[in-house]
Parts: C-alpha cells; sequence; structure tokens
C-alpha cells in the first residue's frame, strides 16, 4: 500500500516537474512571441486589400443606402401622394412634408424636405412608400458648403429622380423579388 | 562670348578657392579644429534627421504590409507619386507650421525645455558612434559608459514633459515611463556588463574589432541571452509597442505629450526615432560585428567577383542598423502592449536575473578557459589576479 502511494506520487511530482521544465523551455525560448512575428511576417507578403479609391471603387448592392430621390412617373406626373408615411415611419424624423389639393383635384406635397443632417439613412422611408416615389440612390460622394444646404428640397429631389431615373428603376427591379 | 563667359567663371571659381584656402589657414589651429568638429556633427546629424524622416515612412509602410495595407502611396514630388516617399517631407512641413499651444497652467520654462531634453541625449549619443575603422566624431574609451549614460538621461525629457504639462494624464504617463526605465537600465546596464567582460574594453571600436572573424566569432553567440536581454530592453527604454504604456493611447491618451503640439511635439517624436536608430546601432555594434562583414572568415569568395563581401565597409553597419528597425516596426505591428505590471515583472524578475546569471556564467568560463573568451582580452587574467 505504502509503495503504491510513493509510486503514485512519484508519476504526480514527475509529470509536474516535466510540465514545469516545459513552461520553462517555452516562456524562454519565446515560443510565442516567434508564433505571433511568424503571422504578421506572412502577412508582410499577402497581396494588399487596399482600394485605390477615387480611382477604383468597390461594387454597390441594389439595396445601397445613398442620397434621396424622387420619382416620377413614365408620364412625367411625380409619384408622390403625400400620404405622409415617410415622414411618420422617419426614425430622425428628417423628412417635413407639405400638402395641398390640386387644381386637378389630386393630393401633391408643395414641399418635401429632408434634412441630410438628421437622416440616419435607414431606408425606412423607401420600405414605408405605397408608390415607390421616395428612394435612396447609389449616390453617396456629396458634401455641403453652406449652412442649411443640407437640406434637399422637394425639387432638388425630383431633379435627382429624373437624373437617375433608369438607375433606381434597374436597381429597384434587381431587388423586387425580395421585397 | 560662351568662352569668356566660362572663363570668367572659372577664374572666379579659382579665385574662390584659392581665397578660401588662403582664409582657412589664415584661422588659428584653435577655431580650425573647432570649425572640423563642427562640420563632422552637421554630417552626422544632418543625415540621421533625414533618416528620421524616411525611418517614420519605413514603419507606415511595413506596418501596413503586415496588416494587408499599403500604406501612404500618394504624397510625392513634382506630379509623380512616387510611392508616396514626400509623405514625411508634407508631414514635417504641416508640423512646422502647426501652432505650439502653451496649456495656461503649464509650467512655461519646463514645457519648453522638455522636447530639447529629449532630443539631445538622442544626438549626444551619436558622438561615439564608430561607423567605419576610425570613423568616429570622438574615439573615446569610456564610450560604452558615455552611451548608457546618455540614454538614461533621456528619461528626463518625458518626467519633465508630464510634469510641466500639468495634466494628469501626461503626470501619470511619466510616472509609467520613470518607473519602466529605471527597470530597464539596470537590466541593460548588465547586459552590456556582459559585452564588457567579452570584449574587455569600453571602446566602441575596440568591442567592434574584438568581434572580427565572420559571423560566429560576433558576440550574439556567447552572449544570446545578454543580446535579446539588451534589445528588449532597448524597446522598452524607447517606449516602443509593446512597451509603450508610457504614449498608451488607449488609457492616457497620448501620454506625456498630450499637450504638446506643433514643432514641439515633432521634437519628441524625432527624439523616439532617433533612439530606436540608436539602439539598433548599438546593438549592431556590441553583439553583431558592427561594421564587420559576416563573410569575413569566407576565403572561397577570394578571387571571386563575390570577394569585395568580405571587406568591412558601413554598409555592413548601415544593413544591420536597417535589420533592427525593421524588427522594431515588426514587434509594433505584432505585440499587444503590455500590462504596466506584466513590465515590472519582464524587467524586475527576469530579466536582471537573467542577465546577473549569465554574467556569472561568463566569469567562470573565463576563468576556465573556455569558450570564447578564454583567447581574447585581458579579462581571464584580470579575474585570475583578482581571485
Amino acid at each position: 500500500m505504502g509503495i503504491v502511494w510513493v509510486v503514485a506520487r512519484g508519476i504526480i511530482g514527475g509529470s509536474v516537474m516535466i510540465k514545469a521544465i516545459g513552461h520553462f523551455i517555452k516562456s524562454f525560448s519565446f515560443w510565442e512571441l516567434w508564433k505571433g512575428l511568424f503571422v504578421t511576417g506572412r502577412y508582410l507578403f499577402k497581396r494588399k486589400l487596399t482600394i485605390f479609391y477615387p480611382e477604383e471603387k468597390t461594387p454597390l448592392s441594389p439595396r445601397f443606402r445613398g442620397l434621396h430621390a424622387l420619382r416620377r412617373y413614365a408620364n412625367g406626373e411625380e409619384r408622390c401622394i403625400a400620404c405622409k408615411l415617410c415622414e411618420a415611419v422617419c426614425p430622425a424624423l428628417a423628412i417635413t412634408i407639405d400638402s395641398e389639393e390640386r387644381a386637378d383635384g389630386t393630393r401633391r406635397t408643395t414641399r418635401y424636405d429632408i434634412d441630410l443632417f438628421k437622416c440616419i439613412y435607414c431606408g425606412f422611408c423607401e420600405e414605408a412608400c405605397p408608390v415607390d416615389s421616395i428612394v435612396e440612390t447609389h449616390i453617396f460622394e456629396y458634401h455641403f458648403e453652406q449652412r442649411g444646404a443640407q437640406i434637399m428640397t422637394k425639387d432638388m429631389l425630383l431633379e435627382i429622380g429624373d437624373k437617375y431615373e433608369q438607375e433606381i428603376a434597374a436597381n429597384k427591379q434587381a431587388d423586387a423579388r425580395y421585397r | 562670348m560662351i568662352d569668356n563667359f566660362l572663363n570668367t567663371v572659372n577664374e572666379s571659381w579659382d579665385w574662390l578657392i584659392t581665397t578660401g584656402i588662403a582664409i582657412w589657414q589664415w584661422l588659428p589651429v584653435d577655431v580650425q579644429t573647432v570649425v572640423l568638429i563642427l562640420a563632422k556633427i552637421v554630417l552626422i546629424v544632418l543625415p540621421l534627421m533625414l533618416t528620421v524622416a524616411y525611418v517614420t515612412y519605413a514603419e507606415r509602410k511595413v506596418i501596413g504590409a503586415m496588416q494587408v495595407r499599403i500604406g501612404p502611396n500618394r504624397v510625392g514630388f513634382f506630379g509623380f507619386r512616387l510611392w508616396g516617399l514626400g509623405q514625411p517631407i508634407a508631414d514635417t512641413v504641416k508640423l512646422m507650421f502647426k501652432e505650439i499651444i502653451l496649456p495656461t497652467q503649464a509650467n512655461k520654462f519646463l514645457f519648453l525645455i522638455a522636447p530639447v531634453l529629449a532630443i539631445a541625449p538622442a544626438l549626444a549619443a551619436w558622438a561615439v558612434i564608430p561607423f567605419d575603422r576610425g570613423m568616429a566624431l570622438t574615439n573615446i574609451d569610456a564610450g560604452l559608459l558615455y552611451v548608457l549614460a546618455l540614454t538614461s538621461i533621456a528619461v528626463y525629457g518625458v518626467i519633465i514633459a508630464g510634469w510641466a504639462s500639468n495634466s494628469k494624464y501626461a503626470i501619470m504617463s511619466a510616472l509609467r515611463s520613470g518607473a519602466q526605465i529605471v527597470a530597464y537600465e539596470i537590466a541593460m546596464g548588465f547586459a552590456l556588463v556582459g559585452v564588457l567582460m567579452a570584449s574587455g574594453s569600453l571602446n566602441l571600436s575596440v568591442i567592434v574589432e574584438g568581434q572580427a572573424g565572420g559571423v560566429s566569432s560576433w558576440f550574439i553567440w556567447p552572449l544570446l541571452p545578454l543580446f535579446l536581454v539588451y534589445f528588449i530592453s532597448g524597446v522598452a527604454e524607447t517606449n516602443r509597442a509593446p512597451f509603450d504604456v508610457a504614449e498608451g493611447e488607449s488609457e492616457i491618451v497620448a501620454g506625456f505629450h498630450v499637450e504638446y503640439s506643433g514643432m514641439a511635439f515633432a521634437i519628441f517624436f524625432l527624439a523616439e526615432y532617433a533612439n530606436i536608430i540608436l539602439i539598433s546601432a548599438l546593438t549592431s555594434l556590441m553583439f553583431l560585428g558592427g561594421w564587420l562583414s559576416p563573410f569575413e572568415a569566407w576565403s572561397a569568395l577570394d578571387g571571386t567577383a563575390l570577394a569585395f563581401l568580405r571587406e568591412t565597409s558601413m554598409v555592413w553597419l548601415f544593413a544591420k542598423i536597417a535589420f533592427f528597425i525593421f524588427i522594431f516596426f515588426w514587434f509594433r505591428a505584432t505585440f499587444p502592449r503590455y500590462r504596466y505590471d506584466q513590465i515590472m515583472r519582464l524587467g524586475w524578475k527576469v530579466f536582471i536575473p537573467v542577465t546577473i546569471v549569465w554574467i556569472f556564467v561568463e566569469a567562470l568560463m573565463s576563468l576556465a578557459h573556455i569558450g570564447p573568451w578564454a583567447l581574447s582580452g585581458s579579462l581571464p587574467v584580470a579575474l585570475s589576479v583578482a581571485v
């Protein structure tokens, strides 16, 4: 009995000692530091992922949410019917809409402002719109030079919509299956 | 017409040279020496400053590459990009035009003297660095001692900057830096004791010449533990990653230079990089044979086109310095910052015992005439006399 005890203690003590020696060798040979250096050393020669931005651009998804636009129907009539769903859903309260009855009896906006400083580009307005009028385009490179210039008025939004109608329509088409 | 013009140019050139020589000879000998020394200082400091500028560029490139980026590549010269080689120049110009803000509660005198105290030792230490056989500003016998003394002074810049800024972050950083440098200074000193025992001299040129005979006779092999301790302590001394607790931007903003801007900040920056180059140079001189060729012992090269590889040259020293600078960058790209207590543990409980043990081993070996010390130097003699 006593002998078994002694042998067992010897084995346990020996393994602890081996462990300690292993630890000693490992830390004094900087084993883990070498492993880390090896990783960064390998990355030094990897192909670089940098995109040369103004010259090169990453592809944009059809769902990309950039600057806003108001669309028209093919006959030139503006889509927006001033239902104000976008104004209601906007979490940042960036949209301000005033509406009036037009001479032909339809309901139209007289004012449609988006404050781009408030906007968080969540795309809820686009999702809420029953007539696909307000959309977010792929335009993301723009700036303002004066205070107040960040407010996009109805005319500005319609102009963007007219200019990029083809792209907007194509993007809508590409994403229609998932809506 | 053109001949006439060239003649006048030639004549005026001759005249300039002759009068120049005449003025030089007319000067008293003491003045001549002073002018010569000044010229040598300029010859060392100007390239050093340029190197510092481009070391920052190299660092950004290397670390960028290790992070799968490309680093600065836009600023070039005359409309050419040239891989962003103009970046350091642009940075310098920017920093020169920035305002130096004096915090209202700061101690003005100390605040302005601190960057000077940081850079002065980093530059002054180059006085004893030999670049090639006999090519040093001064070849003093206590070179190693002088370098050790000056690198210790460097911490005053940091501490005074931290104190004079009158900012909590800065003072924290000064405390950390002070403790760190005190801890690693000792290990560094002990590592140098090993070098001194191996070479039997404090003169840097003699230390380098003591390593003659190719790679195998460099001090890095017999003094491997001391080499590692010295270089890692060097990284700690220069406040570089992973020992950059003094800057620790995630905890204490930028540490001792939070309150500094413009050129005052740039001088701290310059001092840091000058120190990196200095530590790299010292490590190359003391452990990697300085300007000696690694192929010195390869007599097979004689008679071939590669025979020049066996010659000693400044280029070897510069290559070795560049290698160590690269290691500095590699460390920075790889290791996360040490915690303060880990730094203290490593310094006091690992490095100092390791150096002491190795000095003891070295002494025993040279007493027993074993290993590379058995043949070289006066150490065994001195030790046996002492015993």
